[in-house]
């Protein structure tokens, strides 16, 4: 699966279009993964995972902040995440099944929040974008 | 044995008595086709399927959506039932359409953002938690005569 000239443009786009909001967005993703799927809050035992939470508001910021990298340096995910990508590797070790699932709760938000902006290949852009985050994360697992 | 407490079966009503099937059936089906385009391989008689203004303005498409959503319709009336009310359609999927159950489960995760964009903030995390949970539980009995 590879990014197409296309589905980066759309990808910065979607990402400009949001600016600010990210931090936000990247709590309420969590916030709706951990309502939708409640086995991923195995991976924060040590959260307090109430609503309006500020490790959760914390931890969605960063979810957030890297995916703004991962789309400011789209030609070279790998690179912009290698760090990440260790850090999952060796320490945090989520099944990579969850990183889908961090995937659609982030569309999710997306799509409440700017439904025009989620047109069906603004979607297509941002699902491949958000796999290929997902596969570096997982890349050195084994 | 699947439990649906009142919240769940409230969310499920409110959301689908607003829902307007042949519009939402459609778009599911022509997101489900732009977005993973390998599904189109089931629909190889459907046309013109070269772009996602093709595949949007398909009127193959557009049947097919309507008649998929409300199928799901019966899901709903029968939210206690679903092994049983999929249970010749599961057969069908099968033996006759062939049709690898991850598809269910890729169509129900786009219905759900198909959802998410209509009702925006009325789309809340329970609403998200509680149909994330009807689709994954149809995508269930639709594979479960699967052999």
């Amino acid at each position: 699966m590879v990014l197409s000239a296309h589905d980066k443009s759309n990808v910065k786009s979607v990402f400009g279009k949001i600016g600010g909001q990210a931090e936000e967005f990247g709590a309420e993703t969590l916030e709706r993964m951990f309502a939708a799927y409640p086995q991923t809050k195995t991976y924060f035992p040590h959260f307090d995972l109430g609503k309006g939470s500020a490790q959760v508001k914390g931890h969605g910021k960063k979810v957030a902040a890297a995916l703004v990298e991962a789309a400011n340096h789209i030609d070279d995910i790998a690179g912009a995440l290698s760090k990440l990508s260790d850090l999952h590797a060796q320490k945090l070790r989520v099944d990579p099944v969850n990183f889908k699932l961090l995937g659609q709760c982030f569309l999710v938000v997306v799509a409440s929040h700017h439904p025009a902006l989620l047109t069906p290949d603004v979607h297509a852009s941002l699902d491949k974008f958000l796999c290929a985050v997902g596969t570096v994360l997982t890349a050195k697992y084994r | 044995m699947v439990h649906w407490s009142a919240e769940e079966k409230q969310l499920i009503a409110s959301v689908w008595g607003k829902v307007n099937v042949e519009e939402c059936g459609a778009e599911a089906l022509a997101r489900l086709l732009i977005v993973y385009p390998w599904t189109q391989r089931f629909f190889d008689n459907f046309g013109n399927l070269s772009s996602p203004t093709a595949i949007i303005g398909n009127p193959k498409v557009r049947a097919h959506g309507k008649k998929v959503l409300t199928s799901f319709g019966d899901a709903i009336k029968n939210l206690d039932n679903l092994k049983v009310t999929y249970s010749k359609l599961s057969e069908l999927h099968c033996d006759k359409l062939h049709v690898d159950p991850e598809n269910f489960r890729l169509l129900g995760d786009i219905l759900i953002i198909v959802l998410a964009a209509h009702f925006t903030k009325d789309f809340t995390p329970a609403c998200q938690a509680t149909w994330q949970k009807l689709v994954g539980l149809v995508a269930h009995a639709l594979a479960h005569k699967y052999h």
